[in-house]
Protein backbone atom coordinates (compact mmCIF):
# COMPACT_ATOMS: atom_id res chain seq x y z
CA UNK A 1 0.00 0.00 0.00
CA UNK A 2 2.62 2.46 1.07
CA UNK A 3 4.63 2.37 -2.13
CA UNK A 4 2.09 4.68 -3.75
CA UNK A 5 3.10 7.38 -1.27
CA UNK A 6 5.64 8.82 -3.65
CA UNK A 7 3.02 10.12 -6.06
CA UNK A 8 2.05 13.76 -5.87
CA UNK A 9 -0.44 14.87 -3.25
CA UNK A 10 -3.31 16.91 -4.65
CA UNK A 11 -2.69 20.63 -4.80
CA UNK A 12 -5.40 21.43 -2.25
CA UNK A 13 -3.47 19.73 0.52
CA UNK A 14 -0.43 21.90 0.13
CA UNK A 15 -2.06 25.05 1.49
CA UNK A 16 -1.88 23.97 5.12
CA UNK A 17 1.78 23.15 5.58
CA UNK A 18 1.51 21.67 9.07
CA UNK A 19 -1.27 19.17 8.56
CA UNK A 20 0.61 15.92 8.86
CA UNK A 21 -2.44 13.66 9.02
CA UNK A 22 -4.08 14.47 5.70
CA UNK A 23 -3.41 13.22 2.19
CA UNK A 24 -0.80 10.43 2.20
CA UNK A 25 -0.38 11.16 5.91
CA UNK A 26 -3.88 9.75 6.47
CA UNK A 27 -2.67 6.33 5.33
CA UNK A 28 0.25 6.62 7.77
CA UNK A 29 -2.14 7.55 10.60
CA UNK A 30 -4.06 4.37 9.84
CA UNK A 31 -1.00 2.10 9.82
CA UNK A 32 0.55 3.67 12.90
CA UNK A 33 -2.80 3.40 14.68
CA UNK A 34 -3.08 -0.29 13.79
CA UNK A 35 0.46 -0.99 14.97
CA UNK A 36 -0.09 0.93 18.21
CA UNK A 37 -3.08 -1.28 18.97
CA UNK A 38 -1.30 -4.45 17.82
CA UNK A 39 1.90 -3.88 19.79
CA UNK A 40 0.10 -2.55 22.88
CA UNK A 41 -2.45 -5.36 23.11
CA UNK A 42 0.22 -7.94 22.42
CA UNK A 43 2.53 -6.70 25.18
CA UNK A 44 -0.30 -6.17 27.69
CA UNK A 45 -1.68 -9.69 27.15
CA UNK A 46 1.77 -11.28 27.34
CA UNK A 47 2.80 -9.29 30.41
CA UNK A 48 -0.36 -10.22 32.29
CA UNK A 49 -0.36 -13.88 31.29
CA UNK A 50 3.29 -14.80 31.68
CA UNK A 51 5.72 -11.96 32.26
CA UNK A 52 8.61 -14.13 33.49
CA UNK A 53 8.81 -16.18 30.32
CA UNK A 54 10.44 -13.44 28.23
CA UNK A 55 10.56 -10.14 30.14
CA UNK A 56 12.91 -8.44 27.65
CA UNK A 57 10.77 -9.32 24.63
CA UNK A 58 7.58 -8.12 26.32
CA UNK A 59 9.12 -4.87 27.54
CA UNK A 60 10.41 -4.28 23.98
CA UNK A 61 6.91 -4.76 22.58
CA UNK A 62 5.61 -2.26 25.13
CA UNK A 63 8.32 0.27 24.16
CA UNK A 64 7.41 -0.24 20.48
CA UNK A 65 3.76 0.39 21.32
CA UNK A 66 4.63 3.67 23.09
CA UNK A 67 6.74 4.83 20.12
CA UNK A 68 3.97 3.95 17.64
CA UNK A 69 1.38 5.67 19.81
CA UNK A 70 3.45 8.82 20.04
CA UNK A 71 3.99 8.97 16.27
CA UNK A 72 0.25 8.48 15.68
CA UNK A 73 -0.50 11.33 18.08
CA UNK A 74 2.09 13.60 16.43
CA UNK A 75 0.70 12.91 12.94
CA UNK A 76 -2.83 13.75 14.06
CA UNK A 77 -1.74 16.84 15.98
CA UNK A 78 0.44 18.38 13.25
CA UNK A 79 2.69 21.43 13.52
CA UNK A 80 6.43 21.86 13.31
CA UNK A 81 7.25 20.53 16.78
CA UNK A 82 5.14 17.42 16.28
CA UNK A 83 6.80 16.94 12.90
CA UNK A 84 10.28 17.05 14.44
CA UNK A 85 9.50 14.75 17.36
CA UNK A 86 7.77 12.32 15.00
CA UNK A 87 10.87 12.37 12.80
CA UNK A 88 13.04 11.49 15.81
CA UNK A 89 10.62 8.73 16.82
CA UNK A 90 10.60 7.28 13.30
CA UNK A 91 14.41 7.21 13.37
CA UNK A 92 14.36 5.52 16.78
CA UNK A 93 11.82 3.03 15.45
CA UNK A 94 13.99 2.23 12.44
CA UNK A 95 17.06 1.76 14.66
CA UNK A 96 15.00 -0.42 17.01
CA UNK A 97 13.64 -2.68 14.30
CA UNK A 98 17.06 -3.04 12.63
CA UNK A 99 18.92 -3.75 15.90
CA UNK A 100 16.33 -6.21 17.21
CA UNK A 101 15.93 -7.70 13.74
CA UNK A 102 19.65 -8.31 13.27
CA UNK A 103 19.96 -9.56 16.84
CA UNK A 104 17.25 -12.18 16.34
CA UNK A 105 18.78 -13.22 13.02
CA UNK A 106 22.28 -13.65 14.48
CA UNK A 107 21.18 -15.24 17.72
CA UNK A 108 17.61 -16.57 17.60
CA UNK A 109 17.79 -17.63 21.24
CA UNK A 110 18.35 -14.06 22.46
CA UNK A 111 14.63 -13.53 23.01
CA UNK A 112 12.52 -16.23 24.59
CA UNK A 113 9.47 -15.01 22.69
CA UNK A 114 8.93 -13.01 19.51
CA UNK A 115 8.33 -9.25 19.49
CA UNK A 116 6.87 -6.99 16.79
CA UNK A 117 10.43 -6.23 15.74
CA UNK A 118 11.82 -9.79 15.63
CA UNK A 119 13.31 -10.79 12.26
CA UNK A 120 12.74 -7.20 11.08
CA UNK A 121 8.99 -7.59 11.47
CA UNK A 122 8.69 -10.76 9.39
CA UNK A 123 5.54 -11.82 11.25
CA UNK A 124 3.97 -8.50 10.32
CA UNK A 125 4.67 -8.59 6.57
CA UNK A 126 7.82 -6.47 7.13
CA UNK A 127 5.61 -3.44 7.67
CA UNK A 128 7.62 -2.49 10.82
CA UNK A 129 10.63 -1.83 8.53
CA UNK A 130 8.72 -0.13 5.72
CA UNK A 131 6.69 2.13 8.00
CA UNK A 132 9.48 4.28 9.55
CA UNK A 133 11.08 4.80 6.11
CA UNK A 134 7.85 5.99 4.47
CA UNK A 135 7.09 7.94 7.65
CA UNK A 136 10.37 9.85 7.46
CA UNK A 137 9.90 10.46 3.72
CA UNK A 138 6.45 11.93 4.35
CA UNK A 139 7.60 14.03 7.30
CA UNK A 140 10.47 15.49 5.26
CA UNK A 141 8.15 16.29 2.36
CA UNK A 142 5.60 17.86 4.68
CA UNK A 143 8.13 20.52 5.68
CA UNK A 144 8.73 21.72 2.12
CA UNK A 145 5.05 21.54 1.16
CA UNK B 1 -14.94 -21.19 14.01
CA UNK B 2 -17.14 -21.41 10.99
CA UNK B 3 -14.62 -21.78 8.18
CA UNK B 4 -17.16 -20.64 5.59
CA UNK B 5 -17.71 -17.37 7.45
CA UNK B 6 -13.97 -16.76 7.84
CA UNK B 7 -13.46 -17.30 4.11
CA UNK B 8 -16.45 -15.08 3.29
CA UNK B 9 -15.11 -12.21 5.41
CA UNK B 10 -11.62 -12.55 3.93
CA UNK B 11 -12.94 -12.68 0.35
CA UNK B 12 -15.27 -9.72 0.91
CA UNK B 13 -12.40 -7.76 2.48
CA UNK B 14 -10.12 -8.44 -0.49
CA UNK B 15 -12.88 -7.42 -2.90
CA UNK B 16 -13.36 -4.18 -0.95
CA UNK B 17 -9.60 -3.60 -1.02
CA UNK B 18 -9.52 -4.06 -4.80
CA UNK B 19 -12.54 -1.79 -5.27
CA UNK B 20 -11.14 1.03 -3.13
CA UNK B 21 -7.69 0.51 -4.60
CA UNK B 22 -9.23 1.03 -8.04
CA UNK B 23 -10.93 4.22 -6.81
CA UNK B 24 -7.55 5.45 -5.52
CA UNK B 25 -5.96 4.56 -8.85
CA UNK B 26 -8.59 6.68 -10.62
CA UNK B 27 -7.88 9.52 -8.15
CA UNK B 28 -11.30 9.33 -6.52
CA UNK B 29 -12.37 9.57 -2.86
CA UNK B 30 -14.63 6.95 -1.27
CA UNK B 31 -18.25 7.42 -2.30
CA UNK B 32 -21.64 6.23 -1.01
CA UNK B 33 -21.32 2.92 -2.81
CA UNK B 34 -17.98 2.29 -1.16
CA UNK B 35 -19.51 2.98 2.25
CA UNK B 36 -22.27 0.48 1.49
CA UNK B 37 -19.53 -2.01 0.64
CA UNK B 38 -17.78 -1.23 3.93
CA UNK B 39 -21.08 -1.75 5.75
CA UNK B 40 -21.51 -5.19 4.14
CA UNK B 41 -17.98 -6.24 5.12
CA UNK B 42 -18.49 -4.87 8.64
CA UNK B 43 -21.76 -6.80 8.99
CA UNK B 44 -19.98 -10.00 7.97
CA UNK B 45 -17.28 -9.26 10.56
CA UNK B 46 -20.00 -8.61 13.16
CA UNK B 47 -21.62 -11.95 12.32
CA UNK B 48 -18.23 -13.55 12.83
CA UNK B 49 -17.78 -11.78 16.18
CA UNK B 50 -21.18 -13.04 17.38
CA UNK B 51 -20.50 -16.56 16.08
CA UNK B 52 -17.14 -16.61 17.84
CA UNK B 53 -18.64 -15.51 21.15
CA UNK B 54 -21.48 -18.04 20.86
CA UNK B 55 -18.98 -20.82 20.21
CA UNK B 56 -16.90 -19.75 23.21
CA UNK B 57 -20.07 -19.69 25.33
CA UNK B 58 -20.88 -23.23 24.20
CA UNK B 59 -17.57 -24.38 25.63
CA UNK B 60 -15.53 -24.71 22.44
CA UNK B 61 -11.99 -23.42 22.85
CA UNK B 62 -9.54 -21.94 20.33
CA UNK B 63 -6.24 -23.76 19.97
CA UNK B 64 -3.93 -20.84 20.71
CA UNK B 65 -5.73 -19.28 23.65
CA UNK B 66 -8.95 -17.46 24.33
CA UNK B 67 -7.54 -13.97 25.06
CA UNK B 68 -5.74 -13.80 21.72
CA UNK B 69 -8.80 -15.12 19.91
CA UNK B 70 -11.09 -12.48 21.41
CA UNK B 71 -8.54 -9.73 20.74
CA UNK B 72 -8.31 -10.71 17.06
CA UNK B 73 -12.11 -11.02 16.76
CA UNK B 74 -12.53 -7.50 18.12
CA UNK B 75 -9.73 -6.19 15.91
CA UNK B 76 -11.28 -7.80 12.83
CA UNK B 77 -14.64 -6.21 13.62
CA UNK B 78 -13.14 -2.73 14.11
CA UNK B 79 -10.65 -2.64 11.22
CA UNK B 80 -12.92 -1.57 8.34
CA UNK B 81 -15.19 0.84 10.33
CA UNK B 82 -12.11 2.62 11.71
CA UNK B 83 -10.62 3.00 8.21
CA UNK B 84 -14.04 4.17 6.98
CA UNK B 85 -14.15 6.96 9.56
CA UNK B 86 -10.67 8.09 8.56
CA UNK B 87 -11.72 8.21 4.91
CA UNK B 88 -14.86 10.25 5.77
CA UNK B 89 -12.76 13.31 6.59
CA UNK B 90 -10.19 12.66 3.86
CA UNK B 91 -12.01 13.43 0.64
CA UNK B 92 -9.09 12.60 -1.67
CA UNK B 93 -7.70 9.44 -3.22
CA UNK B 94 -5.80 8.89 0.04
CA UNK B 95 -9.07 8.20 1.80
CA UNK B 96 -9.60 5.34 -0.66
CA UNK B 97 -6.06 4.08 -0.05
CA UNK B 98 -6.76 4.06 3.70
CA UNK B 99 -9.89 1.93 3.28
CA UNK B 100 -8.07 -0.43 0.91
CA UNK B 101 -5.29 -0.79 3.51
CA UNK B 102 -7.87 -1.39 6.23
CA UNK B 103 -9.49 -4.15 4.19
CA UNK B 104 -6.12 -5.82 3.56
CA UNK B 105 -5.43 -5.71 7.31
CA UNK B 106 -8.81 -7.39 7.87
CA UNK B 107 -7.95 -10.16 5.40
CA UNK B 108 -4.66 -10.78 7.23
CA UNK B 109 -6.50 -10.86 10.56
CA UNK B 110 -8.83 -13.53 9.12
CA UNK B 111 -5.86 -15.74 8.26
CA UNK B 112 -4.55 -15.30 11.80
CA UNK B 113 -8.02 -16.03 13.26
CA UNK B 114 -8.14 -19.25 11.26
CA UNK B 115 -4.75 -20.27 12.70
CA UNK B 116 -5.68 -19.29 16.25
CA UNK B 117 -8.90 -21.28 16.24
CA UNK B 118 -7.18 -24.38 14.85
CA UNK B 119 -9.00 -27.25 13.25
Amino acid sequence: MTDTDTTQATAGDEKRPFDLGTGPGRVLVWFYGVFTVAAASRSIVQMILDFDRAPLAYVLSAVAAVVYGFITYSLVRGGERARRTALVCCAAELVGVLVVGTWTLVEPSAFADATVWSYCGRDYLFIPVILPVTGMMWLRRARTA
Amino acid sequence: MLDALTIAVAAAALALAAWCGYAAYRDQPTKDWHFIGMAVVSLLALAQLVTGIVQLARGERPEQGMTIFIAYLAGAFLAVPAAGFLSLSERTRWGSVTVAAGAVVLAVLEVRLYDIWGS
